[in-house]
C-alpha cells in the first residue's frame, strides 16, 4: 500500500518540516505537520492508549486471586500504572487537537484497534508472570524506541512510561522464576503459560516488515525509529536469555542461533492467527469489549456526582459574586 | 443516563515540582471537573512514585501562548545583543579567576 499524495499541502513547508525530522528536531503540538503525520500520530497513539486500558482487563481478573498480599499489592499497584499510562497516552493524543470523549467512546463502540494480545485469557497465576515478563518486556523494547519518537508529547510520555514498566517486567519475571523453581505443578503451570504466551508475544512487534502498510510512512517521518522485524529480534535475543535463566523453554522446535549475526532466529510466526485476533475473532475479544463496556458503565454514577458536584460549586460561587 | 454524564471534563495543565527548591516543572495534563479534582487525579496520574511534592493545575484554556509562527520576530530582539554575555568580554591575560 503507498501511502496517498500529499496534495493541497503547501510542499515549501512540507520540505521545511522533513529538514526538521532529519535534524532530529522535536515536532511540539502547535507546529505546522502534515495532515497524513497528524492522522498517523492520532491512530497509532489512541490504539497505543487504548491498550493500555483494555490491558488492565486480563491481569484486573486475577487481583483477587493473587495467591499472597504482597503479590496482591503488586499486582493493584501494576493495573494502577497501566490506567495511568492510558491516561499519559490519551493526553499526548488530544495534543493533536482531537478529544479524549471521541477516542474513549470510539473503543466502547467497538470500532478503535488495541493491542491483539489483550484478546488472549488469562488461565492461571502463571499467566500473570508471564504478562509482565513478555507482553512487559516486549512492550519496553518497542516503547524503548518509542520515547525518541519526532513527535515530543508521544516521546515525553513514552519515557515517563518505560520508567515504569521496568518494575512490571521485573515482578513478572520475578513470578516465573519463582514458579519455575518451585513444585513439579508450579514448573508445569510456568510451562504452560510461556507456551500459550510466546507466539502472542512475538506478534506484538505487528506483521513483517515487507507486510506492515504504514512502517515506511512511520519510519520516514521519525514516529518510528526502528522496523517491526528490527524490534522483534531484539526482543527474542533479550528474551531466551531470560528464560534459560529459569530454566524454561520457548515452545519452538526451529530456534537457533545464528553465529554470525549473533541473533536467536525463530521458526515462522502463524500470522493467520494474527490476522483473525486483529480482525475480532480471538478468544476474548467479545469479552474484553463487554467488561470494558461495564466498567464504563458502572461507573458512570461517579462521573455524575463529580459534575453535579462541580456545577453545584460554581452555582454558589456565582451567587456570591 | 442523564446528559451530564457523557458531558467532557475540562483540561488542566499540570506542572510538577520535584523536590524542595526546584523550579515546577509541566509534566501533562488531566481531565477534571474542577481544581480540586483536578489535584486529586493528577496526584493519581503523576505522582505515584514520589516525583512531586508539590503541584500546580491550570485550566489549559487560561495559558496564552507564543506561536511557532512567532518564533524569529517575537525572539528576534535577543539576537543581536551578543554583550549581554559573558565570553563577549576580554579579561586580561594572566587573569586566571576572575
Amino acid at each position: 500500500m503507498t501511502p496517498p499524495p500529499v496534495v493541497a499541502e503547501d510542499s515549501m513547508r512540507l520540505a521545511e518540516f522533513e529538514a526538521r525530522i532529519a535534524r532530529d528536531e522535536s515536532i511540539e503540538p502547535k507546529d505546522w505537520m502534515p495532515e497524513r503525520y497528524r492522522k498517523q500520530l492520532v491512530r497509532m497513539m489512541s490504539q497505543h492508549a487504548h491498550s493500555e486500558v483494555v490491558g488492565m482487563l486480563p491481569e484486573g481478573n486475577w487481583i483477587t486471586r493473587a495467591p499472597s498480599l504482597r503479590r496482591k499489592m503488586i499486582l493493584i499497584a501494576k493495573v494502577q500504572d497501566e490506567g495511568g499510562h492510558g491516561l499519559y497516552i490519551y493526553c499526548g493524543t488530544e495534543t493533536l487537537g482531537v478529544d479524549r470523549h471521541d477516542l474513549v467512546q470510539d473503543l466502547l463502540d467497538g470500532k478503535a484497534k488495541y493491542s491483539s494480545i489483550f484478546n488472549y485469557p488469562t488461565l492461571s497465576w502463571a499467566d500473570i508472570g508471564t504478562i509482565g515478563w513478555l507482553v512487559d518486556g516486549a512492550a519496553i523494547v518497542n516503547q524503548t524506541m518509542l520515547a525518541k519518537a519526532s513527535y515530543g508529547p508521544y516521546a515525553r510520555a513514552m519515557v515517563r512510561i518505560c520508567k515504569e514498566e521496568n518494575f512490571h517486567k521485573r515482578q513478572g519475571y520475578e513470578i516465573m522464576a519463582t514458579l519455575s523453581g518451585g513444585t513439579g505443578a508450579q514448573r508445569a503451570m510456568a510451562q504452560d503459560a510461556l507456551n500459550r504466551w510466546w507466539w502472542p508475544s512475538l506478534m506484538m512487534f505487528g506483521p513483517h516488515d515487507a507486510d506492515s502498510p504504514n512502517s515506511d510512512e512511520l519510519m520516514r517521518w521519525g514516529i518510528k525509529r526502528k522496523s517491526n522485524d528490527e524490534l522483534r529480534q531484539r526482543y527474542v535475543n533479550l528474551t531466551i536469555a531470560q528464560a534459560k535463566a529459569i530454566d524454561l523453554t520457548v515452545p519452538d522446535p526451529d530456534l537457533r542461533y545464528d553465529e554470525a549475526s549473533g541473533d536467536w532466529i525463530t521458526g515462522p510466526i502463524d500470522w493467520d492467527e494474527f490476522w483473525r485476533v486483529v480482525k475480532g475473532n480471538g478468544p476474548c475479544n467479545k469479552e474484553r469489549l463487554a467488561a470494558r463496556q461495564k466498567a464504563h458503565a458502572d461507573g458512570a454514577w461517579v462521573r455524575e456526582a463529580a459534575m453535579a458536584y462541580a456545577d453545584k460549586k460554581a452555582s454558589r460561587t456565582t451567587e456570591a459574586a | 443516563m442523564t446528559q451530564s454524564t457523557d458531558r467532557p471534563w475540562p483540561v488542566w495543565e499540570v506542572f510538577t515540582q520535584g523536590k524542595d527548591g526546584e523550579p515546577h516543572q509541566h509534566t501533562g495534563s488531566v481531565h477534571a471537573t474542577d481544581a480540586e479534582h483536578a489535584l486529586q487525579n493528577a496526584r493519581d496520574a503523576y505522582a505515584r512514585r514520589n516525583e512531586g511534592v508539590s503541584l500546580w493545575v491550570v485550566p489549559s484554556a487560561a495559558i496564552t501562548a507564543s506561536t511557532p509562527e512567532d518564533m524569529g520576530p517575537f525572539f528576534d530582539p535577543a539576537n543581536d545583543k551578543v554583550y549581554r554575555h559573558p565570553l563577549f568580554y576580554k579579561v586580561p591575560k594572566g587573569v586566571k579567576v576572575f
